[in-house]
């Protein structure tokens, strides 16, 4: 069973089979609710396969020439199929199908035709998410890497005619291709080194101490900037929360569980040669702690709804990185696993919500756990599970990063990682205390979801418990050697935030407004997101702009002058010979009988 | 016997007055009768060269110019008093409409 890859080769082309269906034949599309069902019914089949090959613990690994050369092609296509890419193939068929449905119900508003134009787009997707994770080396994940990109746009601008949506969308756009440029370059300058994509050949050498090229911390920090872009990793993560413009399942999906966790996804899977700049690590769990803290902090005053999922989506990503710096991998892995199960449970949750309630704002919501109780607990479920709360999922894999990053001597990140625990767990009860407790608000008669709405909610909050026992049972995985003080420590962090929020925001105890204004530079600089959008727009006017007016200028100035100087040249002398013609028809005798002398004189002459 | 020159030196003193009179006359009719003149210096050198080579050449060619000159004074009368109905004057100097 080892060389079979019919079953992931499956997993993946069903998507695309789908979105080709779609594409092409338009009738189908426009259907709308049809286009959906076609589409689940191929992410279904997708999902079931994946299981399989999951359950089964398939390993293989097979690949085709694609650019052929002499002595052997240059690239090749291809699927590895191993336990990290089989888990992976798992997450995404699984919150793909989930969301599927789930928009089903959600966008049932749409015109038909944009409702097919959104699961176009989706069967698209997911086939370039499974093509990235099933990637066999660094060329064709680069490729199926700008796909996800490219769909993530077009999902972002889904609602393209709101001119905020139609911005984040190019916003997203082209801060990712920052980290890109930066990534496609140290793939070519490691394939100039080394002469291959592959990730198992590269693997070997790494192996053999045969990768001791000049220059590969220069390389893998390059490759690794990919992941920052894509990852939403400071300085580049500020184009996510802008992301929350597109529809929320989009966000549940793209956003929180599969494509920004393509950045970990890559550093985990090239784990092997970033092993080997120890430096870069080292880098790598600095920013990723410091962009967990950072988000966390926004989180805190945010008041959208989605915005503060972001900011805390942001944030973990930052943990995951965290690990994979501090050479805790499967860590890190199993923390973006569990994270994709409860931050897609609480983005549908809050889609659900705010299609009862018609705001993103949480502060005109409140009371709404009487009016929907089964979103209530299933967001609830999904609270306690990012705020690191046994036995739900999150809590084993967030000890895991914890302990992986102490086991790493990283104090530095380590105190900023259990400051950010201590936060998330406020940001994310703040959420759930204004939210669905305290004095409800006016304003229309908040309803629960419908059940294909309702469905994946619950499964999605079934799993995160499951999943959190069977780690219970199974003990820690990253962090076996983890200090005997670290469970009580993160369950006493999230107690703390839990805590602090009950006080702050259910029983008014503390006055936020109070705690505001004594933390007011925090507070002042949270809320302006500490200035990074403000920068790269004083950035882009000041240099984008700045080469756009020279180049502007030389184009009116000095390309135009030349035509303008030769048509005002032509012109004028056109004005001062119009005097010649008299319009006096003996003017011309007179000009005839003239030349006629001249004539003779030249042929008297000069002959 | 009255040599070849003197009848090419009479024509081209005809033809030079006959120009003279188109650049000089301001009233239309008068270039009209300046252009019968150069046109008459022709008709005598043709004639001229006819006598002097001895053949009917040149005569019979003459026949044909007076006969589109007289088609010519027509054409170009019938023009002048068309424009007089319109301008009220045939003066060479007020009739520029096609001046620059």
């Amino acid at each position: 069973m080892t060389l079979n890859v019919g079953l992931p080769l499956l997993v993946l082309a069903m998507p695309f089979v789908s979105f080709l269906f779609l594409a092409i034949v338009g009738p189908l599309r426009r259907t709308g609710r049809g286009a959906g069902l076609v589409s689940i019914a191929a992410i279904a089949i997708s999902f079931a396969a994946a299981v399989f090959v999951w359950t089964q613990g398939f390993v293989a690994e097979r690949t085709w020439p694609w650019i052929p050369s002499d002595g052997g092609p240059i690239a090749t296509v291809g699927v590895l199929v191993d336990p990290l890419s089989n888990a992976m193939l798992v997450l995404v068929t699984l919150v793909s199908l989930l969301v599927q449905v789930y928009s089903l119900a959600y966008l049932s508003d749409e015109r038909p035709a944009s409702l097919g134009r959104y699961y176009t787009y989706q069967s698209l997707f997911v086939f370039s998410m499974l093509g990235l994770v099933l990637a066999p080396g660094f060329l064709q994940m680069f490729v199926f890497w700008e796909l996800v990109g490219l769909c993530s746009y077009l999902l972002i601008g889904f609602w393209y005619e709101r001119p905020a949506a139609a911005r984040a969308a190019a916003k997203a756009f082209w801060i990712t291709k920052l980290g890109d440029v930066g990534f496609i370059v140290g793939i070519v300058l490691l394939w100039s080194a080394t002469g291959t994509f592959e990730f198992t050949e590269l693997f070997e050498k790494a192996q053999d101490n045969a990768l001791a090229v000049p220059g590969l911390a220069v390389i893998m920090f390059l490759i690794y900037l990919g992941a920052v872009g894509k990852s939403a990793q400071f300085p580049l993560h500020v184009w996510l929360p802008d992301a929350m413009e597109g529809p929320t399942p989009v966000s549940a999906l793209i956003h929180a569980a599969t494509m920004v966790t393509a950045g970990v996804y890559m550093v985990t899977r090239t784990e092997p040669l970033f092993a080997l700049v120890p430096g870069v690590l080292t880098l790598i769990a600095w920013v990723g702690a410091f962009t967990a803290l950072l988000a966390a902090t926004m989180a805190c005053v945010e008041g959208d709804i989605k915005r503060v999922l972001a900011y805390s989506t942001v944030s973990q990503l930052g943990y995951m990185m965290a690990a994979a710096g501090a050479g805790a991998a499967p860590a890190g892995f199993l923390h973006l696993l569990t994270h994709g199960l409860f931050k897609a449970l609480l983005f549908l949750a809050a889609g659900a919500v705010i299609h009862a309630v018609g705001t993103n704002d949480i502060f005109r919501m409140g009371g709404l756990f009487r009016a929907m109780p089964q979103t209530g607990i299933v967001f609830i479920v999904g609270t306690l599970a990012l705020a690191g709360v046994p036995p739900l999922a999150g809590f084993f894999s967030k000890e895991a990063v914890l302990g992986g990053v102490w086991e790493a001597h990283l104090t530095g990140p380590f105190l900023m990682l259990a400051l950010t625990a201590l936060l998330t767990a406020f940001y994310m009860f703040r959420v759930v205390f204004v939210t669905f407790f305290g004095r409800a608000h006016a304003g229309g008669h908040p309803h629960e979801a419908p059940w294909l709405m309702r469905g994946p909610l619950w499964l999605l909050a079934a799993l995160t418990l499951v999943v959190g026992i069977r780690l219970a049972l199974r003990g820690g995985e990253g962090g076996e050697e983890a200090p005997a003080w670290l469970p009580p420590l993160s369950i006493g962090l999230a107690l703390a935030g839990f805590a602090l929020a009950w006080a702050m925001y259910q029983r008014g105890a503390i006055n936020p407004a109070r705690v505001a204004s004594a933390l007011a530079p925090l507070d002042y600089m949270a809320r302006r997101r500490y200035g990074l959008d403000a920068l790269y727009a004083g950035l882009y006017r000041g240099i984008i702009l700045g080469f756009s007016r020279l180049i502007g200028w030389i184009d009116r100035y000095f390309v135009d002058g030349i035509l303008n100087a030769l048509t005002a040249l032509t012109l004028r002398a056109g004005d001062s010979l119009r005097h010649i013609q008299s319009g006096r028809a003996q003017d011309y005798v007179y000009g005839v009988a003239f030349g006629v002398l001249l004539l003779f004189v030249w042929a008297q002459l000069w002959r | 016997m009255i040599g070849l020159s003197s009848y090419l030196v009479l024509a081209a003193l005809v033809f030079s007055i006959g120009l003279f009179g188109v650049l000089t006359r301001r009233n239309a009719v008068g270039i009209l009768l300046g252009i019968e003149l150069m046109l008459n210096a022709v008709n005598i050198n043709l004639v001229a060269f006819a006598r002097y080579n001895g053949d009917l050449i040149g005569v019979i060619f003459t026949l044909f110019t007076i006969s589109i000159t007289v088609a010519e004074v027509a054409v170009g009368l019938a023009i002048v008093i068309a424009i007089f109905r319109v301008r009220r004057t045939v003066e060479a100097d007020r009739l520029d409409l096609l001046r620059g």
